[in-house]
């Protein structure tokens, strides 16, 4: 009976703190986005380490940070993208990770590891997971029936208000994240995306306000079955998601054929980092979880399911031809060249972006 | 003429009301009595016995412990939290308070969060709105609840317990997921516009989802038995003689349901329109998920100064003001009743 009221305490207590087995030592409390890894990935960990996965997901930075920034989470491993990361490095919420435990980290590719640097110096708090590009998704058949010359390559299509104006009736979808979108509009008229200034952010305001009235929805999730099904033409959205949707739609063999490109004129390029909080119950077998998805084989199986690139260079041999060989997925030198990164907006910059965004998106 | 037999209504009650008055105390006792057979209670009672708290008065001091607790503490930590910076660190506040050289507690109040609500017309625009909507939602539900409670004490007694049931049903699904079902019959290709089309009494679809029209809809849909249920319990207590006597003496059937019925549902007609307007006022989920980008409401401003800015010291201000907003009519409302009893 004793035993009885004890644990239904402690299940009180976890329910409202919101995470999992605490008691015992082989779990690792693992927190990540929703579909983004291959399930068996987390069996072959347990079986290899004996270490139980206890896998939670989420599917919003903002929903992640808050919970980070109120402590106490519980969880071992986290997966921020990269300026939610700096921002959370900054606020303390991480520690650094003890790289003598890492024996694989010399699997990464410093291409990304360069990269991933600008949010994470000497990426002492965090390793690369997936990473990929903003891009247009789009269906094919309906977007060439309203127009054929389509510039499905470039932002045009989307910030060209007379070009976007004619896909009005079928559909747009954007992202609804100001700190990515706001950026593709400088990038468009040629400012400098990363660009913190607030007179050059108040000329995104211009851009964006000019396409608003064909912009159907801002969502950052409903766009891959609305994709799928058909019931859209464009959404601004994340590589691998389009992708997703061009697979279920090619699954569900409804007539629907989707497209991701990314445009010439350069697209933001973001990275899903895996760091261990500071209040980590499981710090080594937090270590053990990521020195395991380093490893080549696992990595290429994640990507081989997930459909995004990763920042492991020995996966590469192992990933599949129409993953590897995907231009949609690994762009080609040339492209990467062109993709941009996007630092975090101080806080004061940060308000005048969210109020830009909020304006833009409640003027009808 | 109608006036006399609602005074002799009043009597009736206060009669009541003074009679179960000698009453509290002996059941205050007795619910002691069965509250001393749950061993929390038990050792609350040995805890309190020696310092002078009487039992009876631990338990009449309950709902107020649960206020305290429940209401003042989380309102008061908001406050707090309202008064700081916003600061990237964990968690994203700067101090109310710091101890200076071990002796002096320095208060650091900024006030500069309220400012901003009152520069910015962000916010304005999004509290009237949110004002508008539920107001206006309010009047709609009032307008589609009253017939109904008034239907179902019409009904034959065996009949109204299951219409009681029918009412209250829909809470056995989940919240969300009522509001999710209103996608499917609202959307352009959802099944309201496809059973209009078929009816030949449109041609083109209406475009409802993502607009205002959709969350007026939600929003009377989901707090529908909130109104339903006072205006039904009190007009079921209504004395059938006192319409009986109206009609005797030459009073029409509308004059009688406005002068009599109507007067004394007031009650659950209050008590309605403040269980739909409050919760209407700082609705999340149903302007997010059947309003447009458009839709500019309180409860959306806030998740977005919690969420996108991360800036909680901003998003706690604007949640103190919308707790003002609706405390003042409250204790407006409360007042004026006050006077109305006096007078």
């Amino acid at each position: 009976m004793k035993f009885l009221t004890k644990s239904v305490l402690a299940a009180a207590f976890l329910a409202g703190s919101g995470a999992q087995v605490w008691g015992a030592d082989e779990v690792v409390n693992v927190y990540n986005w929703s579909d983004y890894i291959d399930e068996s990935i987390l069996e072959d960990f347990q079986k290899e380490t004996g270490i139980e996965v206890v896998y939670d997901v989420f599917d919003s930075n903002d929903i992640l940070e808050t919970k980070l920034l109120a402590g106490g989470t519980g969880y071992d491993v986290v997966v921020p993208s990269g300026a939610f990361l700096a921002r959370q490095v900054q606020a303390g919420v991480f520690q650094p990770l003890d790289k003598s435990k890492l024996s694989n980290m010399k699997n990464m590719w410093d291409v990304i590891t360069q990269r991933t640097a600008v949010f994470d110096p000497d990426n002492a708090y965090s390793i690369n997971y997936m990473w990929g590009t903003t891009g247009i998704g789009y269906n094919v058949k309906k977007v060439a029936e309203r127009m054929p010359d389509a510039p499905v390559d470039s932002w045009k299509l989307i910030f060209d208000p007379e070009i976007l104006s004619k896909f009005a009736d079928c559909g747009v979808f954007m992202l609804d994240a100001s700190d990515e979108m706001v950026p593709a509009a400088l990038n468009y008229i040629g400012e400098d995306p990363d660009s913190n200034d607030p007179k050059v952010i108040a000329k995104a305001e211009a851009v964006l306000m000019a396409v608003r009235p064909y912009i159907q929805k801002f969502h950052s999730s409903e766009y891959i079955n609305a994709l799928a099904n058909g019931d859209i033409c464009i959404a601004v959205g994340w590589s691998g998601d389009v992708l997703q949707a061009r697979d279920r739609a090619a699954e569900a063999d409804n007539g629907v054929e989707v497209n991701y490109s990314t445009p010439v004129e350069g697209a933001l390029m973001w990275f899903d980092q895996m760091a261990i909080p500071k209040d980590a119950p499981h710090a080594e077998n937090a270590h053990k979880f990521i020195d395991f998805i380093m490893r080549p084989d696992v990595m290429a199986k994640a990507s081989n399911y997930v459909y995004f690139a990763n920042g492991n260079l020995a996966s590469q041999e192992l990933l599949d031809e129409d993953v590897i060989g995907d231009t949609a997925i690994y762009p080609t030198e040339a492209a990467l060249k062109t993709l941009y990164i996007k630092n975090p907006y101080p806080p004061k910059v940060q308000r005048k972006v969210t109020r830009l965004w909020t304006k833009m998106k409640s003027s009808q | 003429m109608s006036q006399k037999p609602r005074e002799g209504k009043r009597s009736q009650v206060e009669y009541l009301d003074a009679r179960s008055g000698e009453g509290t105390a002996g059941a205050l006792e007795e619910l002691h009595k069965q509250l001393l057979l749950l061993p929390p209670y038990r050792w609350l009672c040995s805890a309190i016995a020696g310092s002078g708290i009487s039992p009876r008065g631990l338990l009449i001091s309950t709902p107020y412990i649960w206020l305290l607790l429940f209401f003042l503490a989380p309102f008061l930590i908001v406050l707090k939290i309202s008064f700081s910076e916003y600061a990237i660190s964990q968690p994203p506040y700067t101090a109310l308070f710091e101890l200076v050289d071990d002796i002096y507690v320095q208060i650091k109040l900024n006030l500069e969060n309220y400012q901003l609500l009152f520069e910015d017309d962000l916010y304005w625009r999004a509290y009237l709105n949110s004002v508008k909507i539920a107001g206006i939602s309010t009047i709609l539900t009032l307008m589609v609840g009253y017939p109904l409670a008034y239907g179902m004490t019409r009904a034959p007694q065996r009949w109204r317990l299951a219409l009681l049931m029918l009412v209250i049903l829909p809470f056995w699904t989940s919240f969300l997921i009522r509001v999710y079902a209103w996608i499917g019959i609202l959307k352009k290709e959802g099944l309201l516009n496809l059973l209009l089309i078929n009816l030949g009494i449109i041609d083109q679809p209406l475009t409802i989802m993502n607009t205002d029209t959709a969350v007026y809809i939600g929003i009377i849909y989901s707090y529908l038995p909130f109104m339903v249920l006072p205006l039904y319990a009190s007009l079921e207590k209504m004395d059938d003689t006192l319409l009986e006597a109206a009609a005797d003496l030459g009073s029409r059937p509308i004059k009688t349901f406005w002068q009599i019925t109507f007067r004394l549902s007031l009650p659950g007609v209050i008590a309605g329109c403040f269980l739909v307007f409050i919760p209407a006022l700082g609705e999340f989920v149903i302007p997010d998920l059947l309003g447009g980008s458009g839709t500019l409401m309180i409860g959306k401003t806030l998740w977005a100064e919690f969420f996108s800015n991360r800036d909680w010291p901003l998003s706690s201000a604007v949640a103190v003001v919308l707790l003002l907003i609706l405390v003042i009519p409250i204790v407006a409302f409360q007042k004026l009743q006050e006077k109305d009893k006096a007078a």
